[in-house]
């Protein structure tokens, strides 16, 4: 057998989606002009996806705070913070994201991606029981193949099935860990926190939320559906990311277990790999206060994510169960989801399509984050171009457009 | 004492009917292994009871995973015990965690992911369920 032959399936499932010409996991931004807009193929396009909730990538005092950065102290670390040193910048940024969510310690990733792969699989070790969300993100799954725990996958955003996986572990020995997120990156549904809180303190269970897509956008002060929910106090492991909300790169994890430090000389993915450069630490920070300063663009974002969400429900197309900074559209199958979102890309706007193995229950979607700073122009441009699409593909037909807001 | 269980077996298009008459503890076995339904038995013991109740029957842990397997058949080859679930049938990998999700639910039992990647057949995912019902 060749080394490529495993990947037979993935390889004609590949070639579909480069049938239209285009290929949706090779797209080239030739220039980014704002958080809104690129070049791509030689033209404006309108962005719909791109986790850039509040707009802050362009952010004039973020960008400031980076080049400033880069002038006092270069251009990266190259080295871990173990094995080469913290910088007193990464030491500030996790002291602030600690304050930010009351916790007593925070620790800074390289990625958010890392911050999970890291922290699951190391909290989690022999002879505990990690259970997670079935609809979990990668690094949530990457992180049960590198623990020695045993992991078992719950029914997603379903607590009943959570408390029926604890209970059957009975008094078995060993710690219970359940991870869960804020809001989750396909279909922008948020979890039932407050229940799935209660089963773990009913169980006696560890919880790690990962709040990717909430930070910023949940939350009266934007801590994410931990603070919109009141659980804050329960979540044992609040874990984030930096490359949305905050517009840069890197992940953090707050907590405040009392020897959560030792954290820093066990978690290889923290270890192992080199520390966040100057510049997107102090953009991070930046953007963090600009997050607390100007909560007027986490309801900007929601006054978007209605009309988008509201929009093309009245047209009829199905969408994910509540508003979400993710707006996912389902489409029948790979290949109409494929050719819609070429014809989007036709019609100048960009989205982002997800088709299965990367989405929940083998479903096909076009898949749309909203950021604060779309205008409702662009947005109900938006709807009206999905619309023609969707008619001209026969994914609306005008049995659907009479069930106005009926779509589920 | 002996006890006597007539099973129906099935293999294939075709179904052999045997009595089996043995000690309660042969009998346990005898349901544990073969791909069966109890037809008959003359006077349950405790140990058929505990086969039925708590170690679930091979025929009806099977006729239940072939219940979620149905869909992903591929042309007129039958679903058998020697079925490579991944393989032979139009699942992914996905459907497979949650297929065995459903399994776990049915049958009260949980079944770790590092346990699911080592099970290939139809066989194995029976017998690591059985195996399972029996500790619970
Ligand atoms: C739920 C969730 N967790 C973690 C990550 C990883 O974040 P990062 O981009 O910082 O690696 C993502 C982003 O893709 C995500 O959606």
């Amino acid at each position: 057998m060749g080394l490529f032959d495993r990947y037979a399936g993935l390889l004609e499932a590949y070639r579909d989606v480069r049938t239209t010409g285009y290929d949706p996991f090779q797209i080239r931004m030739e220039r980014v002009l704002s958080p809104t807009e690129a070049i791509i193929n030689g033209r404006k396009m309108l962005l719909v996806g791109t986790n850039n909730y509040f707009g802050l990538t362009f952010d004039p005092s973020c960008m400031e705070a980076a080049i400033e950065a880069i002038r006092a102290e270069g251009t990266g670390t190259t080295g871990s913070r173990i094995a080469n040193g913290s910088y007193t910048e990464h030491v500030a940024l996790e002291q602030e994201i600690a304050e930010f969510y009351g916790k007593k310690h925070c620790m800074v990733f390289t990625t958010g991606y890392q911050a999970n792969l890291g922290l699951i699989s190391t909290l989690a070790g022999e002879g505990d029981q990690l259970l997670i969300d079935a609809d979990s993100h990668a690094s949530i799954y990457d992180a049960c193949k590198m623990t020695q725990a045993e992991v078992v996958r719950f029914k997603h955003n379903d607590p009943s099935s959570l408390e029926a996986r604890l209970r059957r572990l009975g008094d078995r020995p060993g710690n219970r860990v359940v991870v869960l997120e804020g809001i989750y990156s396909m279909l922008g549904d948020s979890a039932p926190l407050r229940e799935f809180i209660d089963v773990c303190k009913k169980y006696g269970a560890y919880v790690i939320v990962d709040e990717a897509h909430s930070l910023g956008a949940l939350g009266d002060n934007g801590r994410g559906l931990c603070e919109s929910t009141g659980v804050i106090d329960d979540c044992h492991f609040i874990v984030g990311t930096f490359s949305k909300t905050l517009g840069a790169i890197g992940g953090y994890c707050v907590s405040d277990e009392p020897d959560f430090d030792i954290l820093r000389v066990t978690v290889r993915s923290y270890m192992f790999t080199a520390s966040l450069p100057p510049s997107i630490v102090a953009s991070v920070r930046q953007a963090l206060k600009v997050v607390k300063a100007k909560p007027e663009l986490r309801t900007q974002l929601w006054s978007n994510v209605a009309t988008l969400y509201e929009g093309l429900a009245a047209k009829g197309f199905k969408l994910g169960p509540e508003h979400g900074p993710v707006v996912g559209v389902h489409l029948p199958d790979r290949m109409t989801a494929i050719g819609f979102w070429r014809a989007m890309l036709d019609a100048g706007i960009y989205v982002n399509v997800a088709v299965p193995p990367a989405t929940p229950n083998g479903v096909s979607l076009l898949r749309c984050s909203v950021c604060a700073v779309h205008t409702k122009e662009q947005l109900e441009h938006m709807i009206e171009v999905m619309t023609g699409i969707g008619r001209q593909l026969g994914v609306l037909d005008d049995r659907t457009l009479r069930v106005v807001g009926g779509a589920r | 004492m002996k006890h006597g269980v007539t099973i129906c077996h099935f293999t294939r298009n075709r179904c052999f009917w045997h009595k089996v008459t043995a000690h309660p503890r042969a009998l346990e076995s005898v349901l544990r292994t073969a791909h069966q339904m109890i037809v008959e038995t003359d006077g349950m013991t405790d140990t058929l009871e505990r086969a039925r109740v708590s170690g679930q029957s091979r025929g009806e842990v099977i006729r239940e995973i072939c219940r979620h397997l149905a869909p992903f058949q591929t042309g007129e080859r039958p679903i058998t015990g020697g079925t490579v679930i991944a393989k032979d049938l139009t699942i992914d990998s996905l459907a497979i965690m949650d297929m065995v999700m459903e399994l776990e639910d049915h049958f009260d039992i949980s079944i770790p992911m590092n346990v699911v990647a080592e099970i290939h057949t139809v066989d194995q995912l029976a017998d690591t369920i059985q195996k399972l019902c029996a500790r619970r």
